[in-house]
């Protein structure tokens, strides 16, 4: 980089604003632009290009072809694509309160300073470190029917022939107590750092009032973490919907099986455009996906009366 | 200032202890630790069996208990006979120059972001905090028909590139730089600097530990990204760990023990990369939620 990019525009700032305010155009563009022109051509141009590559037949080869509604038509009799829609919903209905709960149940133990509480913060961690596909891996792995070492745990107070990953009506909760086991670490840190910006002196001014636990949780800590609750909250359903989990654990796991069970609806937009190469069909369902989650997050938002992300 | 947060803790919690030495406030806490203790050990404890049962005989593969033997066939066997190095060797290559370029152009950005005066500054940080509810599942296809226009696909710049841009390491680094003192910069303005120099001279050594961070949180997530490298990459040259180690799912169906060997050699370098810089990671996280 050159140094002549730095030159501040003082000329022209004494008559702008307030005197002494400087205007960096040029530079603050300089500094922008590698990344801007990329959050535009890989983040902006997907998610408008996602909006409207619908209307188009795009086959696995780059041919293009105008298809108007035909892909929108299309999904209202596709069974499968409402199912796995519904299987998204449950598993973000069951997903989003046990991560939330586990996690702040996990920062309120461990807030407080005690022997080894660096370590086991670490360890509630270390799941989310490692991939979705060696979770995913490992824990087919240890639900393996019969064989499989939680399968002989299980045989061993009584409770054989449990199907975890196998029978229909189970697998998606599987998956669900997989994903919890993987996020709640991640979360718990989240909702640690809002636990330490909440001051004192409110638990003390608390305690001299004669709040108990429950009470001093109820009054303080709860309003104070609005905020966070909120991040948490819009994370963990973004992840329910979209995220990694639905796809990369599918994938890996259950290949969307048994019987179609835990077939989200990423997977499935995956494997129509992957595996069919129906691009532009994956995309009006990827398109329809987009609108929902936008509903889902204004729902949140005027849910936690618009905890913020600029407290 | 941000920079207390490592220390902030202990201080105060050392400040509570004094103003609460009553002995019932002590057990809660050793009560309390105990069942930290149980919970940290039972999430811990398949990741544990994951390692051990890498060095297990295959006999033995699914057992619970202490293996008769250790042995490292599994081991072996991965790194010499399926071109597994090589996938760690895409991983790591690809890993590493997104981590180390993505913070170099989001560190710029976010110092332009937070300390220069310019028109629309307000809109293009809001652009950038809208992309953070984009995720890559539901752009995939659309990302896929830009990338091969582009003529990226099969390629090393198809799996680099596309990886590079994240706003959430802008919108971090944003936020921790509106907490670095303006004395500072004024100080070097005054001296001659341009912006370049103070971003090279002042800025970027006092961003360290939010870079240390990123570069965790970043080397993770790549490390670990498993659809794009899958949508991305036909080639088996370009393969990355977690797309070879689910092909070899599907291939070794009736020899786990492979798999579980080499599931155990993809997480290995994530749990290393994070135990070493967990300090950092912990600090920049908890602040997420908030500011």
């Amino acid at each position: 980089m050159s140094a002549t990019l730095t030159e501040p525009t003082a000329t022209r700032s004494p008559a702008r604003r307030t005197g002494r305010r400087r205007d960096d155009s040029a530079a603050a563009f300089a500094f922008l632009a590698p990344d801007g022109v990329g959050l535009l051509l890989f983040v902006a141009v997907p998610t408008a290009l996602a909006l409207v590559v619908g209307l188009f037949d795009v086959d696995g080869f780059g041919n293009v072809s105008w298809a108007g509604l035909d892909n929108f038509r299309l999904m209202a009799g596709d069974g499968l694509l409402w199912r796995s829609f519904g299987i998204t919903a449950t598993y973000a209905v069951l997903f989003v309160p046990l991560t939330f709960f586990a996690a702040l149940g996990l920062a309120l133990l461990v807030k407080d300073r005690f022997p080894g509480v660096g370590a086991v913060r670490a360890a509630l961690f270390l799941p989310n470190a490692c991939s979705l596909v060696v979770i995913g891996l490992m824990w087919q792995f240890m639900l393996t029917d019969k064989t499989g070492v939680v399968s002989r745990m299980f045989a061993a107070v009584g409770l054989d022939g449990i199907s975890w990953l196998g029978d229909p009506g189970l697998a998606l909760f599987t998956l669900v107590l997989i994903s919890v086991w993987f996020l709640m670490g991640y979360q718990m840190l989240i909702f640690l750092g809002g636990l330490q910006d909440i001051p004192r002196e409110y638990y003390d001014a608390a305690t001299v009032d004669g709040a108990g636990a429950w009470q001093r949780f109820r009054h303080v800590t709860w309003p104070m973490l609005r905020p966070t609750s909120f991040f948490v909250l819009v994370t963990a359903t973004i992840n329910a919907v979209t995220g990694l989990q639905a796809f990369d654990l599918v994938f890996v796991t259950t290949s969307g099986g048994p019987a179609n069970s835990t077939s989200t609806i990423v997977f499935y937009a995956y494997q129509q455009a992957f595996q069919f190469g129906r691009f532009g069909y994956a995309a009006a369902i990827c398109a329809l996906l987009v609108l929902v989650l936008g509903a889902v997050t204004a729902g949140l938002f005027a849910l936690t009366r618009g905890g913020r992300f600029d407290a | 200032m941000r920079e207390n947060r490592t220390t902030g803790p202990e201080s105060t919690d050392a400040v509570r202890q004094r103003r609460n030495p009553g002995p019932a406030r002590e057990n809660r806490v050793t009560g309390r630790a105990v069942a930290a203790y149980v919970i940290a050990f039972a999430t811990v404890a398949p990741l544990l069996w994951l390692l051990l049962a890498a060095f297990r005989p295959e006999s033995e593969l699914y057992s619970a208990g202490w293996p008769s033997e250790l042995t490292l066939d599994n081991v072996v066997y991965v790194l010499t006979e399926v071109p597994f190095l090589r996938y760690l060797a895409n991983s790591a290559f690809i890993s590493v120059t997104v981590t180390a370029i993505a913070l170099f152009l989001h560190s710029m950005a976010a110092y332009a972001l937070a300390r220069m005066a310019f028109r629309g500054r307000g809109f293009a940080f809001a652009s950038v905090v809208a992309t953070l509810l984009i995720s890559l599942p539901v752009i995939l296809v659309p990302l896929f028909i830009v990338v091969r226009g582009l003529g990226m696909v099969d390629s090393y710049a198809g799996l680099i590139v596309p990886g590079l841009f994240n706003a959430f390491g802008i919108f971090l680094l944003r936020q921790f730089y509106l907490g670095v003192p303006r004395e500072l910069e004024e100080a070097a303005h005054l001296d001659g600097c341009g912006h370049w120099r103070i971003y090279w001279h002042v800025i970027l050594p006092l961003s360290r530990p939010m870079l240390a961070a990123l570069a965790v949180l970043f080397f993770l997530a790549n490390w670990n990204s498993f659809l794009w490298p899958l949508a991305v990459a036909q080639d088996e040259s370009l393969r990355v760990v977690q797309v070879g180690i689910a092909s070899l799912q599907g291939q070794y169906a009736s020899k786990q023990h492979y798999v579980i060997a080499a599931a155990m050699l993809a997480a290995l370098p994530t749990v290393l990369v994070f135990l070493v810089g967990q300090r950092w990671l912990v600090a920049s996280l908890k602040t997420t939620g908030l500011k």
